[in-house]
């Protein structure tokens, strides 16, 4: 297991680098783009529990970047330290580094503020979690975290990020009404707003649709499609369906190990790993 | 016909079992009614001693050495006080310790250690915090045997009920609207004020009442630090003609409370002071009552607009 994952990881790392020399078209868009963000080294533990274990990785700038595998493998615990959120509990530890460029800051350092990588980076959860407030005070409240106060900002920001989430026609008359009187894909599409009224640099998605039907599910994937012309978006998904259907790259997880990461298409169809082809084609998990 | 001798042999198992449930249901019932017979026949005992006497002199009066003249003026004013005393000092105290416990404080012995004895603090009998208030409250602060005291005793009395809700309505908030709340970069105070608070708000509120209802009836804590038990005259007037119009003197005034009065009339020889006693303890029955219902009132209607 861990010779495999260790060629695994030599593999993406390879494949990283084959993907500046390439003439594919997704690997010239990726060396258009660039690198919005890099994991090296990076190890996580939940107490004794280690969870990741040494990731190395790249998002590319404004493409969609998919983590799969099987439940457990470490693909939320992955997108979770993105944004810092297992400082919300005690017992976890990080080891390594998430480059966050163009200003090459390590988002784990201790010197960063979990609170200021929060504001740089925002999350969208499994089920829609809207506030148990109005629709509007759910789109601005980031905003309002920020202290912005002047409502012609807030009503302007509000709307953009309604458009931006494709909810802006279905709810512009009614932004005063509470929010878990709209349906469980409009929840989600609201919970999307909300994580881009404060132009967040990196979006997180953690399985989006897991508690959707399928058309709810489908505008989300269109909706994913069109955001990444603005955002760089990371998404946990257990279906490989989705993972194809939305993603530019794709990350293979198995039990806290990175064992394969490329461009979707190589990933899908040429695997380089005889693990991830088992998952792909359905003999694993 | 085989089957059929096997249906019979089930249906005799099933009759043996149905048994036992008709023998749990007669014990149930009637373990059940002696809970709520005994409160019917306690509370219609007091409602027809006490009727005759809830007149509306029996409120505005000032207790007598007769007893057709006697009335609680001097008590429900003294209870209303010394409970504003109690919810102003608990409220503010408990809500914060809990918030403290639940979201801020690091999950170590320490704060495990107190969070064990802040459940058993709810066990511990009245008339010790009464003892504790004698001490600390009426000599060492120099409170005198005022309402300011009483209030503060009872504060002390319902924390324990203040922090232990305050502490499970911020639990009950999953787990998805916090992580919400900090994963827009809400600090810890921003996800309390903005989120937790006002989202917990119904059950706090609710455990706020309903240990205002316990306090309300306690008569240990008061004797204690030495409520008068004949009070002929009210506490001043919290709001004056001349500058600056509020006064603060009444929480050094003596006092007294309903069942204090109560035990006072039902300690009496006279057998017409009983009927004052029933007659206060309705109004301290009622009242109780009221307080239990608000409380089921402001859960029901506040919890009506949140939901996730």
């Amino acid at each position: 297991m861990g010779a495999l994952a260790a060629q695994g990881n030599e593999n993406s790392k390879i494949e990283v680098e084959q993907l500046h020399h390439t003439q594919d078209n997704a690997a010239k868009s990726a060396i258009l783009t660039g690198c919005k963000s890099e994991i090296r080294d990076l190890d996580f533990f939940y107490g004794d529990f280690h969870a990741l274990k040494n990731v190395n990785m790249l998002l590319h700038e404004r493409q969609v970047t998919a983590l799969i595998g099987p439940s457990g493998c470490g693909k939320s615990t992955l997108l979770r330290c993105f944004n810092r959120m297992h400082d919300l509990y005690p017992g976890t530890r990080y080891v390594g580094d998430i480059i966050l460029h163009p200003d090459n800051v390590n988002i784990l350092s201790r010197n960063v503020d979990p609170i200021e990588v929060r504001m740089r980076i925002s999350m969208v959860f499994q089920k829609p979690n809207p506030f148990p407030k109005s629709i509007y005070e759910n789109v601005a409240y980031g905003l309002r975290v920020r202290g912005v106060r002047q409502r012609a900002i807030l009503d302007e920001k509000v709307e953009e990020a309604l458009r931006g989430a494709a909810l802006w026609e279905e709810v512009k008359d009614r932004m005063n009404t509470r929010a878990f009187e709209l349906s469980g894909g409009q929840q989600q599409r609201l919970c999307i707003a909300r994580a881009l009224a404060t132009d967040p640099e990196i979006l997180l998605f953690d399985e989006p649709t897991s508690a959707l039907d399928p058309i709810a599910t489908a505008s989300i994937e269109e909706l994913i499609a069109d955001l990444k012309k603005k955002v760089t978006i990371l998404i946990v998904t257990h279906s490989m369906q989705q993972a194809a259907r939305v993603s530019d790259y794709t990350a293979y997880m198995y039990l806290g190990e990175l064992i394969e990461f490329g461009v979707t298409d190589t990933v899908f169809i040429k695997p380089k790993n005889k693990m991830t082809e088992d998952y792909i084609t359905g003999r694993v998990g | 016909m085989q089957d059929s001798k096997k249906a019979q042999e089930i249906r005799i198992i099933i009759a043996r079992h149905k048994r036992y449930d008709l023998l749990f249901i007669i014990i149930g019932v009637f373990a059940l009614m002696i809970a709520v017979l005994t409160f019917i026949a306690l509370f219609t005992h007091m409602l027809i001693d006490g009727m005759p006497r809830l007149t509306w002199d029996f409120f505005t009066s000032f207790p007598s050495r007769h007893s057709g003249l006697a009335g609680i003026l001097s008590a429900w004013v003294g209870t209303t006080l010394v409970m504003l005393v109690t919810a102003l000092a608990a409220v503010p105290i408990g809500i914060g310790a809990g918030v403290y416990l639940e979201e801020y404080a690091p999950k170590t012995i320490i704060t495990q250690i107190i969070e064990i004895n802040i459940t058993n603090l709810a066990g511990i009998p009245s008339i010790i915090y009464g003892l504790l208030a004698l001490g600390v409250f009426v000599y060492q602060f120099g409170f005198g045997q005022s309402i300011l005291s009483a209030g503060l005793a009872l504060a002390l009395l319902i924390l324990p009920i203040v922090i232990v809700t305050t502490r499970e309505a911020i639990r009950a908030i999953p787990v998805a609207i916090r992580e919400g709340a900090y994963a827009l970069g809400a600090s810890k105070w921003q996800t309390v004020s903005d989120h937790l608070l006002p989202y917990s708000a119904a059950g706090i509120m609710t455990g706020v009442i309903i240990g205002l209802a316990r306090a309300i009836g306690e008569t240990a804590p008061i004797i204690t630090i030495g409520a008068l038990t004949f009070i002929a005259f009210l506490p001043p007037a919290p709001i004056k003609a001349e500058f600056p119009f509020l006064s603060f003197e009444w929480l050094m005034a003596p006092f007294t409370v309903m069942p204090i009065q109560m035990f006072n009339w039902v300690s009496r020889p006279q057998e017409d002071f009983q009927f004052n006693a029933a007659a206060a303890g309705l109004v301290l029955v009622v009242m109780t009552l009221a307080m239990n219902a608000l409380a089921i009132y402001v859960r029901y209607n506040m919890r009506k607009n949140i939901k996730w």
